[in-house]
């Protein structure tokens, strides 16, 4: 098990570092650097003025040791520039250049600095981050329960009406992406033309404030494609359960359907999803990404789009480091829980 | 003239499809009468959720054909605005109607005075050209390397597997707006994938070939120059853009067949890079799951090569899940689409395909619901049909 989870975590640390070091070499390609060049300094600027701009600022030197900066694991630049003004990439405006640390990379603990919102990128992501794991964690809070009732009681009398009826359901739901959800939530709920304007449309002052009322739409957004697709998993998984041998056998001894459904089959119908329900987290990312774009909710997904829009390089970054560490954990969270739930499966 | 009342703009919108009601009729009737003859296919027919499933797809492909290829279904031109038609209600007709023009817009006009039905139409044309064909060559991809990968295992699966897992641990997002951006676009990436891209489904053609037929030369040499120069010509046609002055561009414009518009090759090779590696794994999983079987034995034992097993013993053997797959992946990649199309990503903003019309209505959604609203179910009741039609499929095929 140790020697499991030990090689775990060095393919999780390989494959974080192949992944940040492609999204470091694409985003820093020179018609990416020229356009932040653009949108820094200004939008007429001459090919020279791009050019000298970017080499003040250290960005024309190679890729591997600019990866390298970031990661901290090599000194940071001190470049005089052709402005005559010499600037450190770990002194920060109103620090002597001379104070600067020698290393300022992630292993130091800094993130870099965010030119769109002109803080450290750091502060911005755990902003996001806090903001979007609130969110996350209410669509789960709805989604799960619901999911596995709707399975269950699907899966536990195969072919009836109830399991017509809800599998419809979640073949529907399982079926529509998280921005036509939120286009036709939008259109019922809050739409000032004809729709019931019971909620609002922007999730906005969720931000501060968290209402029934402003939050309720993007929650329910993210959760429906998720109830749908974690109520099929369910379903499958207890209907196979249902016709097994041991259910049977407690059906002809006699003990009653509620008995067989909560005490035999609900433990082992279990097990499959919630290998699903933990994979599903890095999709939910994904999910969150539109629905805080639609819902104008300025969270983590807002901000991968607002920085790769932007090529806000330094959190652009980051916002991949932190998503790949949460596909990869969750990955690992589902392997080893479920070892723990299904105690046929050892780890070799 | 007086707006259309909803029984009417119902019954045109239905008049407008007939050409598509004709042709799933046709459809149908053949279908069920053959049935039995039709071996997988047919037995759809068997079960009502494979056949409302079918129904909804083919009615996306017929109405996507008719519009695309001979301009019927729609009644307007999905880019020409319309004066006075901004924002109009579904039925409205149009302020000065002359005898070219369809006298009303049966969904109403979008913020551009664009007719919402039209675009909606046009729409489905290009979705079902780039999903299916993508989703192809995503599995060509896949199952070129999943099936060695599979089959050999050892360092050439590790490799690959990282490789990958590596593209599985980017979120979708993220790796659209690295590939897709106009700055990215300029540095020639996605043209040099492309390129890469398509040169799959030729080696995976005259490898298929090669392994069946190697031991009968004189079909094999011939065989083989035919598909390897019309292959070539196509592949150098598809990845060229003659005159264009983009990074691969050395073909003759001469033997230049066809240019696809920039950014649908964009478009397409990422939502290609974003399937291939589930296809990969799955054909990976299938293959070690198949090798163990006495037929792979059997052939081994006879000494047929590697390729061959792979290709014609292995491969045949595991279309049941493919296929089914394949459908479910078809909607993935429309979903996908819309996604890169939410974001404004690759397809040119006026373009009417599902994801940017939903995207350019969902900017008044709270004040004009007929614009987002109308490419909403259109993508959904695609996406819906191909995942009912992947149950039918699996509900049938496990019946045996």
């Amino acid at each position: 098990m140790g020697l499991f989870l030990l090689r775990r975590l060095g393919v999780m640390l390989l494959t974080a570092l192949c992944l940040t070091f492609i999204v470091f070499f694409l985003t820093n390609l020179y018609p990416n650097l020229e356009k932040l060049a653009k949108t820094q300094g200004n939008f007429r600027m001459s090919e020279a003025a791009v050019s000298s701009w970017l080499g003040n600022r250290g960005y024309t030197r190679p890729t591997v040791v600019k990866y390298g900066e970031w990661l901290g694991v090599v000194p940071g630049y001190v470049i005089e520039g052709s402005d005559g003004e010499t600037r450190a990439r770990c002194a920060p405006k109103g620090v002597e250049v001379a104070d600067a640390p020698r290393f300022c990379g992630v292993l130091q603990g800094d993130w870099g600095f965010s030119t769109r919102a002109k803080e450290a990128a750091g502060d911005v992501m755990w902003r996001g981050l806090g903001l979007t794991g609130f969110l996350m964690m209410w669509a789960l809070i709805i989604t799960v329960p619901v999911a596995l009732t709707i399975g269950v009681l699907a899966g536990m009398r195969e072919g009836s009406k109830t399991d017509r009826t809800l599998s419809t359901f979640s073949i529907i739901t399982s079926a529509t992406p998280e921005y036509v959800s939120g286009v036709v939530l939008i259109a019922i709920f809050a739409s000032s033309a004809v729709g019931l304007k019971w909620l609002k449309g922007s999730a906005t002052s969720a931000m501060n404030d968290a209402t029934f009322e402003n939050f309720l739409l993007p929650v329910i957004t993210i959760a429906l494609f998720s109830i749908g697709y974690i109520a099929r998993m369910t379903r499958a998984s207890m209907t196979e359960v249902m016709t097994a041998q041991y259910i049977r056998t407690a059906r002809l001894k006699g003990v009653s359907f509620k008995n067989i459904v909560m005490k035999h089959a609900l433990r082992n119908a279990l097990i499959a999803p919630f290998t699903v329900i933990i994979l599903q987290i890095p999709y939910l990312l994904t999910g969150v990404v539109i629905t805080e774009t639609l819902f104008n909710y300025k969270g983590f997904g807002w901000l991968l789009v607002q920085s790769a829009g932007n090529n806000d390089i330094d959190v652009l970054l980051g916002v991949s480091v932190i998503s790949v560490i949460i596909v990869l954990v969750t990955q690992l969270i589902s392997d080893i829980g479920y070892v723990y739930l299904n105690p046929r499966i050892r780890i070799s | 003239m007086e707006p259309l009342s909803w029984l009417e703009i119902i019954g045109r919108i239905l008049y407008q499809f007939l050409p598509v009601w004709f042709a799933m009729i046709a459809v149908f009737a053949v279908s069920i009468i053959y049935k039995r003859k039709l071996g997988l296919y047919g037995r759809i027919f068997d079960s009502t959720v494979g056949m409302i499933g079918f129904a909804l797809v083919i009615f996306w492909v017929f109405t996507a054909f008719f519009a695309g290829a001979f301009d019927l279904v729609a009644t307007h031109d999905p880019i020409s605005q319309v004066s006075g038609m901004k924002n109009k209600v579904p039925g409205t007709a149009l302020r000065n109607p002359d005898g070219d023009l369809y006298p009303y817009y049966l969904l109403g006009g979008d913020t551009l005075a664009r007719d919402v039905f039209s675009q909606m139409i046009y729409g489905s044309a290009i979705v079902l050209a780039i999903a299916p064909l993508a989703t192809l060559f995503g599995y060509v991809v896949g199952i070129t390397l999943g099936l060695p990968a599979g089959y050999f295992g050892g360092r050439l699966d590790t490799i690959l597997s990282f490789l990958a897992n590596l593209i599985l641990a980017f979120p979708v997002i993220l790796l659209f707006y690295l590939l897709v951006t106009p700055e990215i676009v300029a540095t020639g990436i996605p043209s040099y994938m492309a390129a890469v891209f398509f040169v799959f489904p030729l080696v995976f053609l005259v490898v298929f070939l090669n392994a069946r037929y190697h031991v009968m030369p004189h079909v094999r040499t011939p065989m083989l120059a035919i598909v390897l120069f019309l292959g070539l010509w196509l592949y150098f046609s598809t990845i060229s853009e003659a005159g264009r002055g983009t990074y691969v561009d050395f073909w003759p414009g001469a033997l230049d067949l066809f240019n696809i518009p920039g950014g649908v090759l964009v478009v397409f090779v990422s939502v290609v890079f974003v399937n291939s590696p589930t296809i990969f794994r799955i054909m990976r999983g299938l293959t070690l799951d198949v090798k163990t079987r006495d037929y792979v034995s059997a052939a081994q034992t006879r000494g047929e090569t590697s390729w061959y097993i792979m290709l014609w013993e292995i491969l045949p053997n595991v279309r049941g899940p493919l296929i089914v797959d394949f459908c479910l992946r078809i909607g993935y990649a429309t979903i996908l689409l819309g996604t890169l199309g939410f974001f404004g990503l690759g397809l040119p903003p006026e373009s009417p395909d599902w994801g940017t019309t939903i995207n350019t209505g969902r900017k008044l959604l709270s004040v004009y619901l007929h614009p987002a609203l109308t490419p909403a179910f259109a993508l959904l009741s695609l996406v819906l049909g191909l995942n009912l039609l992947a149950d039918g499929l699996r509900e049938e095929s496990l019946k045996d």
